[in-house]
């Protein structure tokens, strides 16, 4: 296999990327040593879209938030995916606070975030009731937004193969030779070669590096923690609610989703695992705890699930971008912790600039830019459903109850560009497994769809890829 | 002198039994139960406690893989097993009706394994 | 638009007895609306036996209950869409649902039976800290995979939750050859029949480990263990006793709860203690015209009692479609000291049967007083030997007792130390 550009990881970062760079004529593959898209990161975060205020002024993280939540509605737009541009806010809960809620205030007028004012506790109060009673005042960050992070990810992929990027998964990269072309990659798909590598693995992305001996990216796994709550919660936040950091940390936030649940979370624990991301009886205990400071009503009653995402904390505590100095065909965009997420269409956008300047890559003619929306039962019309019934009946039929999710929305999420490949693709794509019941009705259902849809048995689909499946030998 | 242990199953009250026997493993009395039932409980269970038996049996051609069954009287429950291999043994050919003897007398039990779903 | 004088939401158990019941009443069109592929419910995996004995006198495995009324129903002219979700009732009881043959349905009508069941509660509701590795599941999904479609979904099994799900699990399991090492339960006493513990765990010899819980999962892909740990009278895991387990899955049973997004979308209100609708000696929700009945009002135990209720219901509808329901103003119904909650709620004072109240008690209580009182007059006391939550109970009272009731007062069930 050859292309002029491999993508290493296939979470929102390198998805993005993908989709900027098939806008050139240029051979894309994006890799991903998992089963889909989104599977890092990616997964398990905040969902939030920052305003800028927070990082250093002159950093990338500034820079590129500013930027990416510029972008993020229109990208949002073009790949029909929800955003909501529902603001966040800076609880202060002291005078101290305060004082911190200025500093974030003026170093977000330097990073140039438009929309930011500060406000006292009545308008606080007046935009979210359910705050606590203690708040004095808050810093008001009008762009800041909440989007999917893994629906944003799912449908860039999905437009970057639809204009012509070849999706690799289960492609574990374990070497990568250099020569004066380009790279062998070997993987375990077999030898890849590329004559530029984009280094966007995430947590794993200083592994990468390694291979062709550029050992300067350092980066700490930082475990986060969260809770996931009922929708029937979701009134308790409007706005994206953040704490100010103490001497005790960061604090955590309480936010709505955009399908209307309530987020909070996240703790913070450095871990040497990369891969733990397990919950801890401690951590959510911990986020629920510090949360309750925001919203003194909180509990975990309505808890459908709890989830924990591993974060890739630079030692330098800014984004790495940039050709690695061991070889100019080698690109690393690493660190990409919080406002990663915000920050990701910017990243796209530079990285493709500079692969553009420096492989002096043309724009193509024919390209699609506008994801054909996915089809959303639930939210239709009455006149909607009878019109997409009589086109095909697999709409007719709801396979999950608590979300009413119809078959035909479960087989577009099989069949489409990168689609879904286990039980886990199917639920982030569609959210069939994703209400009450948490896939107990409907869960052997997908099961058996995956089964028939892709000519394997059932007992060989899996929740989310590897070793994960679901049913051992058939009992007779 | 030996003796045993029980909770009787006759009702949800759950008397603990204490059945002893004698020296030649024959029952000398049956005390804890608060009726009758329970009594007999206690003796069956202690001489020869029996089973109904449920399980599954594969079938070619039906609208699901496989046809639940059961046994149609119990079972003696030290034969559980040997039954359930004699159970896996077997493949039936849709349709398959409620009642239907998939496996008559097994292991000479006197008990016929029998269909209980149409498939 | 269709129309029916009766819409009944869920053809299993429940669904069935009421359209049989209004069927029998005299009621002309009827229709049944089921979710699944057949009608019979989540009665068509449970294929061990001890369906019956109160209704039928005969033990009958699960299809084979499901069975008897499934002939009864298409022997009549009562008509059945399967594989139909219901989407919405309005409050003036037009029912909207969806298939794949005949797409979207609106159907105007008279009366409307509620009868959609319950689900289990998952993993999520538990808070159980861990992976997010396959293996972990309800004892109701293992149940389906195992006994519809044929699959092992696992080799070495914990459960967490005696209920009666849990243990016939256990033996299921192990009669297929699987290794189930062990059932905790957080409570200090099982939720299951005692039959089952004997019969599903003792038989066995799989322990039974009584004030103990999964405090983590274990597992990269598939799941690799668990570990469990005491819990103490708080229900709060006691430091330095986990222990791990190491098995390829963890099934729930903790518990069942109605399901009521249709009835609480149509606005009928809800019982804070069962989660299912506030109903009258009929089984009428507040909402005229709306029954129901069988695990959507309150999580049985026995399917007789299902059925029974559910004639209830069918016999009220039949009587409402017909005008014949008759309002001489309602008492209410009240469980405390022990006693959790009453169905039904509320009971007409005009009713002419004699009526049950259904009931489960908070905690295992042996030799008490269980009286019924209405104000100062006692109506009922009797001494209970023992009475366990995972038994649902009920009194009887009489009809004329019921007429001579104050309008708007309160009928008291508790219990009382004897």
């Amino acid at each position: 296999m050859q292309y002029d550009v491999v993508v290493i990881g296939a979470g929102v970062v390198g998805a993005l990327i993908s989709l900027e760079l098939s806008k050139k004529e240029v051979r894309v593959a994006m890799l991903d040593k998992c089963n889909d898209v989104a599977m890092g990161t990616t997964k398990a975060n905040s969902a939030i879209v920052h305003g800028g205020f927070d990082a250093a002024n002159g950093t990338l993280k500034a820079k590129l938030n500013v930027r990416g939540t510029e972008l993020m509605p229109g990208l949002c737009a073009d790949l029909a995916v929800p955003f909501r541009n529902n603001g966040s806010l800076v609880l202060a809960f002291s005078k101290e606070e305060m004082e911190h809620v200025h500093t974030l205030y003026e170093r977000g007028q330097k990073n140039g975030v438009p929309r930011l004012s500060i406000v006292d506790k009545a308008a606080v109060k007046a935009m979210e009731p359910h705050v606590s009673d203690e708040v004095v005042g808050a810093l008001l960050s009008e762009s800041a937004g909440i989007v999917c992070p893994y629906e944003l990810t799912i449908a860039a992929a999905e437009v970057a193969v639809t204009n012509g990027v070849e999706f690799l998964r289960n492609c574990a990269v374990e070497s990568i030779a250099a020569d004066a072309d380009g790279f062998t990659l070997v993987t375990t798909l077999g030898e890849i070669q590329a004559s530029y590598v984009i280094n966007a693995a995430g947590i794993h992305s200083d592994d990468i590096a390694r291979m062709i001996g550029d050992d300067s990216i350092s980066l700490v796994a930082r475990k986060g923690e969260y809770y996931l709550l009922d929708k029937s919660y979701g009134y308790i936040a409007d706005h994206t609610l953040f704490q100010c950091p103490s001497k005790m940390g960061k604090g955590v936030l309480v936010t709505p989703t955009v399908d209307g649940n309530l987020l909070i979370g996240p703790s913070a624990l450095d871990v040497e695992d990369k891969d733990d991301v397990d919950t801890t009886a401690e951590g959510l205990a911990f986020i629920l705890e510090k949360a309750k400071k925001t919203v003194p009503e909180l509990n975990t009653r309505g808890a459908i699930t709890s989830f924990a995402g591993m974060r890739a904390h630079p030692v330098t505590d800014d984004f790495i971008i940039g050709f690695s100095e061991k070889n100019d065909r080698f690109l690393n965009v690493a660190g990409i912790e919080s406002p990663g997420l915000s920050a990701a269409p910017a990243i796209a956008e530079m990285v493709s600039e500079m692969l553009t300047e420096k492989a002096g890559l043309q724009a193509k003619a024919q390209y699609v830019s506008k994801r054909t929306p996915p089809v959303r039962f639930r939210h239709m019309t009455k006149s909607e459903r009878e019109a997409l019934i009589a086109k095909n009946k697999a709409y007719g039929r709801v396979i999950c109850r608590c979300e009413t999710i119809t078959e035909g929305e479960i087989l577009d999420a099989i069949h489409a560009p990168a689609g879904a490949r286990d039980v886990d693709g199917v639920k982030r794509r569609t959210r069939a497994g994703m209400g009450r019941c948490q896939s107990g009705f409907c869960g052997s259902k997908v099961v058996e769809i995956l089964s028939r849809e892709l000519h394997v048995p059932m007992n060989e689909i899996t929740k989310f890829g590897g070793e994960s499946k679901i049913l051992f030998d058939k009992t007779k | 002198m030996e003796k045993r242990e029980l909770i009787c199953v006759s009702c949800p009250i759950g008397c603990a039994i204490t059945v002893k026997f004698d020296d030649n493993g024959e029952i000398v009395s049956v005390t804890g139960n608060t009726c009758k039932r329970g009594d007999s409980y206690a003796r069956q269970e202690c001489t020869h406690p029996e089973r109904m038996l449920t399980s599954t049996v594969k079938v070619e051609g039906g609208r699901l893989p496989v046809v639940p069954v059961k046994s149609s009287v119990p079972v003696p429950k030290e034969m559980l097993f040997d039954c359930m291999k004699e159970i896996n043994k077997v493949t039936v050919k849709a349709p398959v009706h409620i009642g239907d003897v998939v496996l008559p007398n097994i292991l000479d039990t006197g008990a016929d394994i029998v269909a209980t779903n149409e498939v | 638009m269709l129309n029916y004088d009766l819409v009944v939401v869920g053809g299993g158990p429940a669904g069935m007895a009421a359209a049989l019941q209004a069927h029998e009443d005299g009621i002309e069109k009827i229709l049944i609306l089921e979710r699944a592929d057949t009608l019979g419910g989540i009665l068509e995996q449970c294929i061990h036996t001890g369906f019956g004995l109160h209704y039928f006198g005969e033990e009958l495995s699960g299809p084979e209950y499901a069975g008897r009324f499934i002939e009864q129903v298409y022997a009549t002219d009562i008509d059945i869409k399967v594989d139909t979700m219901v989407l919405d009732i309005s409050p003036e009881n037009v029912v909207t649902a969806v298939n794949n043959f005949d797409g979207l349905l609106t159907i105007q009508a008279k009366a409307v039976v509620l009868a959609m069941g319950c689900r289990e509660r998952p993993r999520g509701a538990l808070s159980i800290a861990g992976c997010r590795a396959s293996g972990i599941m309800t004892a109701g999904t293992a149940q389906k995979y195992v006994n519809l479609d044929g699959y092992m979904p696992g080799k070495t099994v914990v459960i967490l939750g005696s209920g009666d799900i849990g243990l016939i699990m256990a033996r299921r399991m192990t009669l297929e050859g699987a290794k189930v090492k062990a059932v905790c339960e957080l409570m200090p006493y099982s939720g299951g029949l005692t039959r089952n513990i004997v019969q599903c765990l003792e038989d066995f010899g799989i322990p039974l480990r009584l004030s103990c819980t999964v405090v983590a999962t274990h597992g990269k892909d598939r799941l690799e263990g668990v570990t469990v740990a005491n819990v103490d009278e708080h229900l709060q895991p006691i430091p330095g006793t986990e222990e791990y387990i190491p098995c390829d899955t963890l099934m729930l049973s903790v518990g069942l709860i109605p399901e009521n997004e249709l009835s609480k979308n149509a606005g009928i209100e809800l019982d804070r203690v069962t989660n299912g609708p506030v109903v009258d000696e009929y089984r009428e929700t507040m909402h005229k015209g709306v029954f129901a009945c069988g695990n959507v009002l309150q999580v049985h135990d026995l399917v007789d009692f299902v059925t029974e209720e559910s004639k209830l219901a069918g016999a009220g509808a039949a009587k409402f479609i017909k005008g014949e329901k008759k309002d001489n103003g309602v008492v209410e119904t009240k469980g405390q000291n022990g006693v959790r909650y009453i169905v039904p709620q509320r009971i007409n004072r005009a009713t002419d049967k004699d009526v049950k109240l259904y009931f489960r008690v908070g905690k295992v209580l042996e030799n008490v007083m269980l009286t019924v009182t209405c104000g100062d007059q006692v109506l009922l006391s009797k001494k209970k030997r023992k009475m366990t939550p995972g038994e649902m109970e009920y009194v009887t009272i009489k009809a004329d007792i019921i007429h001579d009731l104050p309008e708007n007062s309160t009928i008291v069930v508790e219990t009382k130390e004897a």
